[in-house]
């Protein structure tokens, strides 16, 4: 194991190094400055009490940012040394290498098939088989396959809350990204649903860079490597999730994650 | 009574609200009841009336003997010939300049208001005055232009025709067709549209994948509705090409043609023998709110199968 949460070299790919990154929601600072290294192939829990900047923070690392008018960013945000903000760069792109989960299950009002099919599909995909192999293989990642595998033509919204869930994130893996960005994925979820999506993360983070936003401590102590700590829009600490639950360097950390506050 | 409004409030209510709910309850009820007698006398008028002589000779054969006599085909022929080509104009015309307004524009732009301000006022311009627009725009203008440089001057499009009936008609619908696709594109989550981006969807490909599809219930609702609206307005045609009898069909675009609404104002007024042209005007009237309605009704019907189909409670 490193011995920093910053140090995080080991990690082949799906690093995300940020660097100076501020958030505007038109003049109104919404978060920054942020530097920091999310290491790849582990899974990164962003806390902090409601309005504290950890969404603002999570969707700009894929850009989703931009869907908010009057959203603007500054700084730098590099995935394995390319940088996702630079000239030229599209976010239609980034967000293929770099996924996202909602809080809320949103699958498409189609069949469980064309949902988790669709982005494949819109990247040109059409070979027939080669999409049902990506399908199942998406659909497998997520622990859904058993459950769905009769019934893929089937519509999704007939799919329970925890599956619809599992589902967004079959259709997330199924581009075959290199990070995914979970917005508090579990919280709408009863607690079954919720202990197989925290399985499911422990899964991903085999092969997948995962950062995932909870308002749940035991969650984040759970499912984490490394947790930040962001508070009023700012990083206030970010370090192996065992060092924050334990012995934080930041009283207000320990205040937060204690429950004292927030 | 001093004891009793000291005490806990009574389950029986006072009688005060009682009395004014009742009042209300009348009021509104008798209201409602005229309507639907208004209503009804009007059905009744009409299919008691009318039925008698909707035969299928009536449906099938052109007016003869001075409009006292025959039946309507012509203006059957012609108002659904009108409907199609003005909802072959103003649909996609509509959904674009929807799709535009509600994905592309940006709602504070001036410009933006400026449209959104221009298609509320269309939509309450009195139909009279898009007749004379289409009148001095699509007749003189516009087939007058076309006449010098394809006819060498000829009277061809310059005249009242099928084509400019149908566009001044497609000009009148737009306005309901724009405000229900924006409505339509305005009710999809943007939960979907967030998925879908985030997913690496162009924004092209979010419309067309994901939001259209949601919205082509609404859509097809405003087109139908817009249409049945259409089949029967008169005031937009009567000086841009429905004609008072002709012996034949349209058979090309600027052709005069016949027309329900207005056969019914022809037959009102000039018949030379009233009593004769009576039940003749009755069924006329009836085979218009009969097509009137069987629109409507496919809106309806339309609607819940697709919606049927897109939220997915069945297969």
């Amino acid at each position: 194991m490193t011995q920093t949460a910053l140090a995080a070299s080991e990690s082949p790919t799906g690093n995300l190094a940020v660097s100076e990154l501020f958030v505007y929601y038109g003049p109104k600072r919404a978060l920054g400055p942020v530097t920091m290294l999310v290491p790849g192939k582990q899974v990164t829990a962003l806390v902090g009490p409601s309005g504290c900047g950890k969404s603002t923070f999570l969707r700009s690392l894929n850009r989703m940012n931009e869907m908010i008018p009057g959203c603007h960013v500054k700084g730098e945000v590099n995935l394995d040394d390319e940088p996702i903000y630079g000239p030229g760069v599209d976010a239609v792109a980034v967000r293929r290498r770099i996924g996202m989960v909602f809080q809320k299950s949103n699958p498409f009002p189609k069949s469980i098939y064309d949902n988790v099919a669709y982005g494949l599909r819109i990247g040109g995909l059409t070979d027939r088989s080669e999409l049902g192999g990506k399908v199942e293989h998406a659909l497998k990642q997520s622990a859904l396959w058993d459950e769905v595998k009769d019934r893929l033509h089937e519509s999704a919204l007939g799919l329970s809350g925890g599956q619809q869930q599992r589902l967004c994130i079959a259709r997330a893996l199924a581009v075959e990204p290199d990070v995914l960005l979970m917005d508090e994925p579990a919280s709408a979820l009863d607690p079954i649903a919720t202990a197989h999506i925290e399985e499911l993360i422990h899964e991903l983070a085999h092969n997948y860079t995962v950062v995932i936003v909870t308002h749940n401590m035991q969650q984040a102590a759970r499912v984490s490597h490394h947790t930040a700590f962001f508070y009023m829009g700012d990083l206030v600490e970010f370090d192996k999730t065992e060092t924050i639950f334990t012995k934080p360097k930041q009283s207000r950390t320990e205040d937060y994650i204690t429950g004292r506050f927030g | 009574m001093s004891r009793s409004t000291e005490a806990q409030p009574s389950l029986r209510a006072s009688r005060r609200p009682r009395t004014g709910d009742a009042v209300l309850w009348l009021a509104t009820g008798l209201a409602t009841l005229l309507v639907v007698l208004v209503l009804l006398v009007i059905l009744v008028d009409v299919v008691k009336n009318g039925a008698p002589r909707l035969t299928l000779g009536f449906l099938t054969q052109a007016p003869s003997d001075g409009m006292t006599a025959g039946g309507i085909f012509p203006a059957i022929f012609g108002t659904l010939a009108l409907v199609l080509l003005m909802t072959v104009a103003a649909l996609p015309a509509g959904v674009a300049t929807a799709i535009y307004l509600h994905e592309y524009a940006s709602p504070t732009a001036t410009a933006t208001r400026i449209v959104r301000i221009a298609v509320n006022n269309l939509a309450g311009v009195p139909s009279i005055v898009f007749g004379l627009f289409g009148l001095g725009f699509f007749i003189q203008f516009v087939g007058g232009g076309m006449d010098k440089l394809f006819y060498g001057g000829n009277k061809v499009f310059a005249q009242p025709a099928l084509i400019w009936a149908a566009l001044t008609m497609a000009i009148l619908t737009l306005p309901v067709v724009i405000v229900a696709t924006e409505e339509a594109l305005a009710a999809v989550p943007r939960e979907l549209r967030l998925a879908s981006a985030a997913l690496g969807a162009t924004k092209f490909q979010t419309i067309w994948h994901v939001v259209l599809p949601q919205a082509v219930p609404g859509i097809l609702t405003g087109a139908i509705l817009s249409i049945s609206r259409g089949a029967g307005e008169v005031a937009p045609i009567l000086f841009t090409g429905a004609a008072y009898f002709l012996p034949t069909l349209p058979h090309s675009l600027h052709d005069q043609f016949m027309h329900l609404g207005y056969h019914v104002y022809v037959l009102a007024t000039q018949s030379p023998d009233v009593d004769a042209t009576r039940p003749l005007l009755y069924a006329t009237v009836l085979v218009l709110l009969l097509l009137t309605f069987a629109l409507n009704a496919t809106a309806i019907v339309v609607r819940s199968r697709m919606r049927k189909k897109f939220s997915g409670s069945h297969a």
